[in-house]
């Protein structure tokens, strides 16, 4: 039954066509030690991201100190509120507005990595297509009817469905979306756009948990530790359990 | 008393322990419990998982010290201060990992604790109070850690409170009564997270303790159970100890400390490499904030608590009630309290037993495995079936132990332990 009614969905709407199937994600490959990256990713969130987009769960200064970012650049040029470095990045954006204006609150991003994972942010942002039965004109592969204007469009253009016909036995045909082609030009080619993507989803793979990174390079020392332990207390037990028969 | 005439001839040293002994017990209960308790001398890999178990338990009495000192009840900010906690808190990601990681490796300890227990026949006279000292422990670490799982105020915490509590409101007359008395409220909300977070810090860990303790005590009574199964007590040399007896101090301390460093390794590489486990110790869909108009497309309970909640699902709504399903997974944890008496063997020890209850202990592990995989999908295709087989061996292991262990072929028991580790 609901299969039916999916089907009878996507033919009348090719904007849930998405609902019928699920489009395996994309591979995001980053690196959360690759600091270059993480500078870029904050870089474009404060210009792409942050105005509708809140990172409430971490300070400015915190961010700024972990990715190297001395203080009076990151005042210049990444604080566009009037929020002090010690502050929480908070877009702003006012909630209720927010919700008047796209029917839905933007949600934070600060665990977004952590939520829906790395390589669903990497392929939410290549996945918008022109859809025209939306209210901003686009959809998603990957999280159909969002809710989302395609604030990136001028980087990588827009991007066209892909649809398949497929006929059931029972006669019924139908259309599903199994992917996106590219549209209109943007201002960036393919590399420079899959590059800016990867840096985002680094930068919110890092603020989802700012100490990953060290707390990896910790573990190296602990686990060193523990097993010259082991030895250690191996040998303890040998040396007791001689006497045992 | 034995401590003053133990000391009488000892160094200037002792002076502070024996104005301590002539007040307290302390020499007495070091040497009953650990330098003059005699365990056996073959205990095996298995027998480590009790120990690590109570380095667990304090692990997450400390670390949950800590963590209280920066979460905030509440669930307007409980969500916040669990970040706040791992962000601008001294260490506090450290600490929350340890308690994150330390809930799942309690549960690992305990279950295979509990296998120790069915393989050696732990259970078995006259360790009967030790095996339901153990299971109330269990019983409580499952409250335990369910509430526990409330507190970070994630959408999967609320959720996974709003169907575990409803599963109250099917008992017929008092159900809806009691599922509002539980939480407080009509539905899941601060006043529920208020009152688990007092049952997660105050009451359950009080009573835990309470009940570790009398769990250790009634061992020490009546002495440890080992791999063959065997009292030593009943072979005494002419001083009076077991003939396979060696005191635990030193020789089970330095023995366990191995057991800790092999435990810490494991626990630490979670800890430091992969705190989420894959999703398995923490959930990623618990990482946004609880939202009660908005239900998860699963849901599902951590894994340690998945094979009972397939044991839920897999009985199907009969009579027009739900009931059934919560009575089967309650009988689930309530059979094991009846081991001790389920167990016909004239042999305590695998060692010893037949065939038949080998193959029983293992189909046993199978569908208790088996059970958690399908807790962890959504009920369709192979897994309800899967589950339902899986229930029908955890009851069949239990129920029908009292005739499979009577007709068992049995081995001879040796009189004397086999060998050592």
């Amino acid at each position: 039954m609901l299969k039916r009614i999916l089907l009878i969905a996507a033919i009348l709407l090719p904007g849930a066509a998405a609902l019928a199937q699920e489009v395996p994600l994309l591979h995001a490959d980053t690196n959360i030690n690759d600091l270059q990256s993480l500078q870029r990713g904050a870089r474009d969130f404060m210009n792409y991201c942050s105005g509708c987009h809140s990172l409430r769960y971490i300070r400015y200064e915190r961010m700024a100190t972990d990715l190297h970012i001395p203080l009076p650049l990151l005042k210049k040029n990444l604080m566009y509120t009037s929020s002090k470095p010690l502050d929480h990045i908070v877009s702003a954006m006012p909630g209720d507005d927010a919700v008047t204006w796209f029917g839905n609150q933007p949600p934070d991003l600060t665990l977004m990595a952590r939520y829906m994972g790395v390589d669903y942010i990497y392929s939410f942002l290549k996945g918008f297509y022109a859809d025209h039965t939306r209210l901003w004109g686009v959809n998603n592969l990957y999280k159909p009817n969002v809710a989302m204007p395609f604030v990136l469009a001028s980087l990588q253009g827009v991007q066209k469905p892909v649809y398949k016909s497929e006929t059931d036995p029972s006669g019924h045909a139908s259309m599903t979306l199994v992917g996106v082609e590219p549209g209109t030009q943007g201002s960036m080619t393919p590399e420079e756009y899959d590059r800016f993507v990867r840096d985002l989803a680094n930068f919110l793979d890092y603020t989802a948990e700012p100490i990953k990174a060290k707390r990896e390079s910790m573990g190296v020392f602990v686990t060193l530790f523990l097993l010259v332990f082991f030895v250690f207390a191996y040998l303890l037990k040998k040396e007791y359990w001689k006497d045992v028969h | 008393m034995s401590a003053s005439s133990d000391s009488a001839g000892g160094t200037e040293g002792r002076g502070l322990i024996n104005w301590i002994d002539q007040r307290f017990p302390l020499t007495s209960l070091w040497k009953e419990h650990l330098a003059e308790y005699y365990a056996p001398k073959n205990f095996n890999f298995w027998y480590f998982f009790g120990s690590l178990a109570l380095l667990v338990l304090v692990n997450q009495i400390v670390t949950g010290i800590f963590l209280t000192m920066n979460y905030k009840p509440s669930a307007a900010e409980a969500f916040a201060s669990i970040q706040y906690i791992m962000n601008d808190v001294e260490w506090g990601w450290l600490i929350r990992y340890m308690h994150t990681t330390g809930a799942s490796a309690f549960f690992i300890v305990v279950y295979l604790h509990m296998f120790r227990g069915l393989m050696y026949g732990s259970a078995r006279k006259p360790r009967e109070l030790i095996w339901i000292f153990g299971c109330l422990i269990f019983l409580l670490l499952m409250a335990e850690a369910f509430m526990g799982y409330v507190l970070p105020w994630g959408n999967m915490s609320f959720w996974g409170a709003q169907v575990i509590t409803s599963l109250f409101g099917s008992l017929p007359v008092v159900g809806s009564t009691l599922v509002e008395w539980i939480r407080g409220d009509y539905v899941i909300a601060d006043a529920t997270l208020n009152r688990f977070f007092a049952l997660h810090v105050a009451a359950l860990p009080l009573a835990l303790v309470f009940l570790v303790i009398a769990h250790v005590m009634a061992l020490h009574e009546v002495g440890s159970n080992n791999p063959d199964g065997i009292e030593i007590k009943k072979l005494k040399g002419k001083d009076g100890h077991p003939l396979d007896g060696i005191p635990f101090h030193p020789y089970y301390t330095v023995k366990d400390m191995v057991g800790v460093a092999g435990f810490l390794l494991l626990f630490c590489g979670v800890i430091f490499f992969e705190p989420t486990f894959g999703g398995l110790f923490l959930e990623s869909a618990n990482y946004t904030p609880a939202n009660p108009l908005q239900t998860p497309p699963d849901i599902t309970p951590v894994w340690y608590f998945t094979p009972f909640y397939a044991m839920l699902r897999a009985v199907p709504s009969f009579a027009g009630t739900q009931v059934w399903g919560v009575l089967v997974m309650g009988s689930a944890v309530v059979i094991l309290f009846f081991v001790p008496w389920l167990d016909r063997s004239p042999a305590k020890s695998i060692r010893y037993k037949g065939p038949i209850y080998k193959i029983a202990l293992a189909l046993f592990v199978v569908a208790f495995v088996t059970l958690g995989v399908c807790g962890m999908h959504p009920p369709a295709g192979i897994y309800p079936l899967l589950a339902r087989v899986g229930t029908a061996i955890y009851f069949a292991f239990f129920l029908l132990m009292p005739w499979y262990t009577k007709i068992d072929r049995v081995k001879p028991v040796p009189e004397r332990v086999t060998g050592h580790a």
